[in-house]
């Protein structure tokens, strides 16, 4: 609001009661976190102190390497269908009436604050045999049979597009509300037919909105842990679904520990990257 | 034409986010234990069996425990760090903010695996204690961002207009301040409130075997058998979560609160 | 039949009539303004003539085709929006290009039709500077320039001077008046400020609750306003009540005949009020008597240098008279004076 400095212990003190919090139960988690994933495991127990990089190294191998690659793939394909769909849905959504946009916006809030279990779960049932969608197919005389369609890459990609609609509608829904309406009704009095007003003036002038969304998307979808288990074989778990293994039922928490820096450090390189995007676009403006 | 067009990808995508759910819902109806749809016999025995079979009501009060402690915890942490940040201009200004919303941004298991090391190493992992503070941060991220939200929509000449009517820091924060935020606490707080009650990772890996929250209790059915008491459980989280948003949308202005202008 | 055809046009948004039956015809080449106070449809009747709003009763014909079914992109219209609405991401030339790039104009074509543009708004050179460098006025320009690039059959414009400081806005009223009238396009323009009106239309609507008022040039509107809200509207106005006395135009204010040129019909016994413009009213020191001539009371006098303002009371009505310092009647406040009304200077209005 101001440009004052705080002045004096009494001003800086409404900070330091969050900044404590925040540092206690984060940064030193964090700390603690980063020294286990040099730790050595002992069975039985959780770990005990030590100094070998057999972790990261285990990290390295074929098979960890591969997981890398399909939680990098899976993530970013997701995160592209995501986006292409949320972009004109958002779009079409803020050029309704305010009283129309509420109900909509209340049922994608409902979506969103439902679990990655609660999804997995409802997923798997739509995609089974006796309980899912070919049921209905068959009924309506298109399938012969009812078919399983999960675990499978195709469940799992589903899986993930459903979990990260909500979230990037809400990314998208500020920037693309702001738009001054006046923009794309310019364009359509120039001859531009809607279809084309959207690719050349709302998709261009939202540019670094809609970066940031697939940035923001792409890290959320690292962090399904559960959908790849419930709606894929153990050929399509993501990293995080092998941090939570290892560290709960492998009992290996250091192996977890690095796994969990790595992709920690990954996630903060592009969440930079949203950020340096969203300070550029102050300039120009 | 276009408006035709518009409006059925709208109605097809909105289709698409309610067919699980409809799934589901159909799913938690079914008479015998079985997942069945579209559902046969159909019965509301199952949410009679939610409310009555006490497992399921002791993780229903956990997952109620923790969500309301640990909302208002990240309310009150959230509310005088976005205030701040507001009210001066700080070098490390950026920093903090970004400290507040780390927890949420990044991955889950990330957070939840730094928060299980701690606490073991502290002595309290499997302590519900240790599930609400690790939520309380989780979910900080969720008032911040609507609390800053609401601060930055305040008019800064309102501020000054009442500055120069007399009034000093402090009545400008009782007066003007926190009445044009309330909205935005509010939100915050429900907001991590709902989320907190649907939330998994963090729940299990921190005391997720001493304390059963809902979602943890639906992930071990999901292991060891079917009853359709998931479904229902499911389906009361959905409305729970429509109930709250709607109330939201009700008395408040719900476009403004996710960041549209205000109603001209 | 050329020219532009408003065809009993109603608009409503759910319960609300925001154009209620607009029937208007207007020939080729004209300058049109649509006055109003804001919320009196105006800018609604603009937006179904662009094709932004799809009228609810009606049709709009344009050189004898219907044109309400085409839309909005299909039209050929050129608008110039109240926020300019020049696209950020593209630079001045590229935002001037923009119509014809659609209509497939190769590179040479775009470059040397946009360079024209630019030289009739008088902006020579600027095609690649960015909109972000530009200031208020010369958006303005450009937002004209991209409008008229693509040959429009109409030019329309929402409040464009609104956004403009006061010297500005008289500056580009005559601008635009003189652009108009070198282009010949007709051109409809929206705008609350009378005085803007008076200066730059050759057909002035003034609207009002949905519904056209009066249509007519602006020195018509002025002179003959049809009812009370155009003559307090357009120009300021007094107004005074009485009954008409006969049919010879006659109205009787407080006892006291006041002739005036009526052309309507009046039924004599009815209510009537007489509109007459400030600077038609003549102050008489001291009590006359004569025809149109009535007793009145000085509260204020404005001597504002270039005119002298002096408020009166007469009749229970607040009378305004404008004189210039050389014509100024020798009255104070507090004095009791005289009024008097030239009969070809008074409006009859129906009550």
């Amino acid at each position: 609001m101001t440009t004052e400095r705080p002045h004096g212990l009494m001003a800086h003190l409404p900070m330091l009661w969050p900044a404590g919090m925040l540092v206690l139960f984060f940064v030193v988690p964090f700390g603690i976190m980063l020294a286990v994933s040099f730790f050595h495991q002992v069975q039985g127990a959780f770990f005990e102190p030590a100094f070998e990089l057999d972790n990261y190294g285990r990290f390295v191998s074929a098979f960890f390497g591969r997981a890398l690659l399909f939680s990098l793939w899976i993530s970013i394909l997701s995160a592209a269908i995501v986006v292409a769909v949320a972009f004109p849905f958002t779009y079409f959504l803020t050029r309704l009436r305010r009283r129309a946009q509420v109900p909509i916006l209340v049922f994608i809030l409902a979506v969103l604050s439902l679990s990655e279990v609660i999804i997995g779960f409802s997923w798997s049932t739509l995609l089974s045999r006796n309980a899912g969608l070919s049921n209905v197919m068959v009924w309506l005389g298109m399938l012969p049979r009812p078919v399983a369609w999960t675990p499978s890459f195709g469940a799992l990609l589903m899986g993930m597009c459903y979990l990260g609609f909500p979230y990037t509608v809400l990314i998208v829904y500020p920037a693309m509300s702001r738009l001054d309406p006046e923009l794309p009704e310019a364009s359509r009095m120039l001859g531009a037919s809607p279809f084309r007003t959207f690719f050349t003036i709302v998709v261009p002038v939202l540019k670094t909105s809609l970066m940031g969304a697939v940035i923001m998307v792409f890290v959320f979808n690292l962090g399904a842990f559960l959908l790849p288990q419930v709606l894929g074989r153990p050929p399509h778990w993501t990293l995080s679904v092998h941090i939570t293994d290892q560290a709960v039922f492998q009992s290996n928490i250091p192996f977890a520990a690095a796994m969990a820096i790595f992709l920690m450090l990954f996630s903060l390189a592009f969440i930079g990257l949203t950020l340096v995007l969203g300070a550029s676009r102050e300039a120009p403006r | 034409m276009s408006r035709l067009g518009s409006k059925l990808f709208m109605g097809l995508v909105l289709l698409f986010l309610a067919g699980p759910l409809i799934v589901v819902a159909g799913v938690s109806l079914n008479g015998a234990q079985q997942l069945l749809f579209p559902p046969r016999d159909p019965s509301l025995r199952w949410y009679a069996e939610l409310f009555n079979q006490p497992d399921w009501l002791n993780a229903m009060g956990n997952s109620l425990l923790i969500a309301f402690t640990s909302a208002a915890l990240a309310v009150l942490i959230a509310f005088p760090l976005a205030w701040f940040l507001w009210r001066y201009r700080v070098r490390y200004g950026s920093v903090l903010y970004g400290l507040g919303v780390a927890p949420f941004t990044l991955p889950p298991v990330i957070t939840a695996l730094g928060f299980l090391v701690f606490w073991v190493s502290v002595g309290l992992y499997g302590s519900i204690v240790a599930t609400i503070v690790s939520h309380a941060i989780f979910f900080v991220t969720l008032p911040l961002v609507t609390i800053t939200l609401g601060l930055n929509s305040i008019d800064r000449q309102v501020v000054e207009a009442a500055t120069t009517m007399g009034a000093d820091e402090r009545k400008v924060f009782t007066t003007i301040i926190l009445p044009l935020i309330r909205p935005y606490l509010i939100s915050g707080y429900a907001f991590a409130f709902v989320l907190s009650l649907n939330e998994y990772i963090v729940a299990y890996m921190v005391s997720g075997f001493t304390v059963e929250t809902l979602p943890i209790k639906i992930f071990n059915s999901l292991r060891y058998g079917y009853t359709p008491v998931m479904a229902v459980v499911a389906v009361v989280f959905m409305l729970f979560a429509a109930l709250v948003f709607g109330l939201i949308a009700r008395f408040g202005d719900l476009p403004k609160l996710l960041g549209a202008w205000s109603k001209d | 039949m050329s020219g532009l055809r408003i065809d009993h046009v109603g608009k409503s948004f759910g319960m609300f009539e925001a154009l209620k039956d607009i029937d208007l015809d207007f020939p080729d080449g004209k300058f049109i303004c649509l006055l109003g106070p804001s919320g009196c449809g105006k800018t609604t009747l603009l937006r179904v003539i662009a094709g932004l709003e799809t009228p609810t009763r009606g049709r709009i014909l344009l050189d004898g085709t219907d044109i309400s079914g085409l839309p909005a992109h299909r039209r050929n219209l050129g608008m110039v929006f109240q926020s300019l609405a020049l696209f950020p991401h593209l630079t001045v030339g590229e935002n001037i290009a923009y119509g014809l790039r659609i209509r497939g104009a190769d590179q040479a074509t775009r470059r040397r039709k946009t360079e024209e543009l630019l030289d009739l708004v008088r902006l020579p050179g600027t095609a690649d500077r960015q909109i972000s460098q530009l200031s208020g006025g010369q958006r303005q320009r450009v937002a004209i320039a991209r409008a008229l690039a693509i040959d429009p059959k109409l030019f329309l414009l929402d409040e464009p001077l609104s956004a403009l400081d006061a010297k500005l806005r008289e500056t580009m009223q005559v601008e635009l008046k003189l652009l108009q009238k070198r282009l010949g396009i007709s051109t409809i323009v929206v705008t609350h400020d009378q005085r803007e009106a008076l200066t730059m239309a050759d057909i002035v609507v003034v609207m009002n609750h949905a519904e056209v008022q009066q249509v007519g040039s602006p020195l018509d509107i002025y002179r003959n306003p049809v009812n009370a809200f155009v003559a307090d509207f357009i120009g300021s106005s007094n107004l005074l009540t009485g009954v008409v006395g006969g049919e010879d135009g006659v109205i009787i204010v407080d006892g006291l005949p006041v002739q005036t040129e009526a052309g309507r019909a009046l039924v004599r016994g009815t209510k009537a009020s007489i509109s007459i413009r400030p600077e038609e009213v003549l102050v008489h020191p001291g009590t006359e008597t004569g025809p149109n001539h009535l007793p009145a009371k000085v509260t204020f006098v404005r001597d504002l240098g270039a005119s002298v303002e002096i408020m009166l009371e007469c009749s229970g009505r607040e009378i305004l008279a404008v004189s210039s310092p050389r014509t100024r009647p020798a009255v104070d406040t507090g004095d009791a004076v005289t009024i008097e009304l030239p009969p070809a200077a008074c409006v009859v209005l129906a009550s």
